[in-house]
């Protein structure tokens, strides 16, 4: 049995479906990871002990543990205690929340980096140390990581297929789903490998601009 | 509520670093519209009494008068921090380094700090940025970053970004001492306009012949202790103390 593509075309709408569910987590898990890379680096960097020592936990079970077992546990595992998400919010807060994690090293040791005259001549304004982080340390730190941190968002892309297994009917489920119907597993994980890897183009080339726009500033 | 007589008045000022000290009992006054030169060799503790006046280094033991009203008062922390961030808003640093914030540009380092301590609009952030680059010579680059800088337009940025604060009291620390020689001139006439509206500065600088063209008094520094301090005629023509005259046999590029 050879390969055949002409039963493809008639399951394009789950198929594109699925890469619009695939785009949607990965950009708003994007967003969370990005977000909360910056909230878990200054945490880990200038809270107090009795608050960075929840957080060191929460980031050694997010970087010790596989992000499989962390998207059941919050699936599957927060309904026992009565948070019941709906599948599409507790994949997108898995991914972004375990990317975060990984983005909050790169942060961590950019703000470390940062020129201590930085902070100095900030503070010498009269800017508290919070304003001088929001406004002149992380804002440099973040871009001097911007491309290692669009690495971890195109592993963010690829780890998304995860989500499928607590549900999310995304690209990798949507094929799964017509492989179901048609028993073209072949001609089916191609076509996705093919979104994937469009998504994954149109990623760097965003990043790319981010990238260039940065570039100016140096 | 004052109960000091000078513009600028530091009491018996002391800095340790571990054993080390660093400040020996430093005391000093600085008059509204005076210009005061502290030059001395390296390691005398010149940035560190300049930079304990805006408690960037807090002293150890002293303290520091700024109009009327204790810099380094104590006070529990947060409302140190808040006390502390107000008072820096009166006292403009100028760096060797220039310290610029190289994600923003010109305009925006400048109007940065107003912005967001004063709140001010947009409009009128505009018109400060155009008033103070121009001030400097720089509005031309109003639009560049830093890194599209040179040294000497860097340097003239950071004075720009530092008066838009509207300071009582500039403090520079070595503000040429980073830049190739043809581009020292260009900040040093920036510094003499700006002596020239009578503002109140305290220059830590090498540069002997500018110390004494532009200071109504210089302090020589050594070892932690204000070793003689006049006016520049005296301190650079007839220094009483030893030490100041092998400094200056060493350093003097031949002020007249
Ligand atoms: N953070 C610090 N920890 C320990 N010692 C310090 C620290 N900062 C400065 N010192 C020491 O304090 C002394 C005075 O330093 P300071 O920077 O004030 O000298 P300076 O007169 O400005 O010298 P230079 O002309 O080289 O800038 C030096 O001996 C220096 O090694
Ligand atoms: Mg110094």
């Amino acid at each position: 049995m050879g390969l055949d593509f002409s039963v493809v075309p008639a399951w394009m709408d789950t198929i594109l479906l699925g890469v619009l569910w695939t785009i949607a987590i990965t950009v708003t898990a994007a967003l969370l990871s990005f977000v909360g890379g910056i909230l878990l680096a200054v945490i880990a960097l200038y809270a107090p002990w009795i608050v960075r020592q929840p957080f060191r936990f929460f980031a050694w079970l997010f970087m010790g543990t596989p992000l499989l077992l962390q998207l059941f546990l919050i699936y599957f595992g927060l309904i026992q205690i009565g948070i019941d998400l709906p599948a599409f919010v507790a994949g997108f807060i898995g991914l972004g929340l375990h990317f975060a994690v990984y983005n909050s090293e790169l942060i961590q040791t950019a703000i470390i980096a940062v020129d201590t005259g930085q902070m100095e001549a900030a503070r010498t304004l009269g800017l508290s140390r919070t304003q001088a982080l929001r406004k002149v340390v992380v804002p440099q730190a973040v871009r001097d990581v911007i491309p290692p941190i669009g690495n971890n968002m195109i592993a963010l892309l690829k780890d998304s297929a995860l989500v499928s297994v607590i549900g999310v009917t995304e690209l990798t489920l949507s094929a799964q789903l017509a492989i179901g119907r048609t028993y073209r597993p072949f001609e089916f994980y191609l076509v996705a490998a093919v979104c994937y890897y469009v998504i994954n183009l149109g990623m760097e080339a965003v990043l790319r601009r981010i990238e260039r726009r940065i570039a100016l500033s140096r | 509520m004052s109960d000091t007589q000078h513009f600028v008045e530091i009491r018996h000022a002391r800095k340790n670093y571990g054993y080390i000290e660093v400040l020996k009992d430093i005391s000093l006054n600085v008059e509204r519209g005076q210009i005061v030169a502290i030059i001395g060799p390296s390691g005398s503790g010149k940035s560190t009494l300049l930079r304990a006046i805006n408690d960037l280094d807090p002293l150890t033991e002293g303290e520091v008068w700024l109009d009327g009203v204790q810099v380094n008062k104590k006070l529990p922390h947060r409302q140190y921090e808040k006390h502390i961030n107000q008072m820096r808003e009166h006292v403009g640093m100028v760096f060797q380094h220039f310290n610029l914030f190289p994600h923003l540009t010109v305009r925006e380092n400048v109007t940065m700090a107003p912005k967001l301590l004063k709140g001010i609009s947009n409009e009128d952030a505009n018109k400060l940025a155009e008033e103070q680059l121009a001030h400097v010579g720089l509005l031309d680059r109003i639009d560049y970053y830093p890194s599209r800088l040179s040294g000497g337009q860097k340097q003239r940025c950071a004075i720009a970004r530092a008066l838009a604060m509207k300071p009582k009291l500039m403090l520079f620390d070595e503000a040429t001492s980073a830049l190739d020689p043809e581009l020292v001139e260009e900040v040093n006439l920036v510094m003499k306009k700006l002596a020239e509206e009578h503002m109140t500065m305290i220059i830590v600088t090498h540069e002997m012949d500018f110390a004494a063209s532009v200071c109504d008094r210089v302090l020589f520094m050594d070892q932690g202790y204000v070793v003689e301090e006049g006016p520049p005629e005296v301190v650079f023509k007839n220094p009483k103390e030893e030490r100041t005259r092998a400094f200056l046999r060493k350093h003097l590029g031949g002020a007249k």
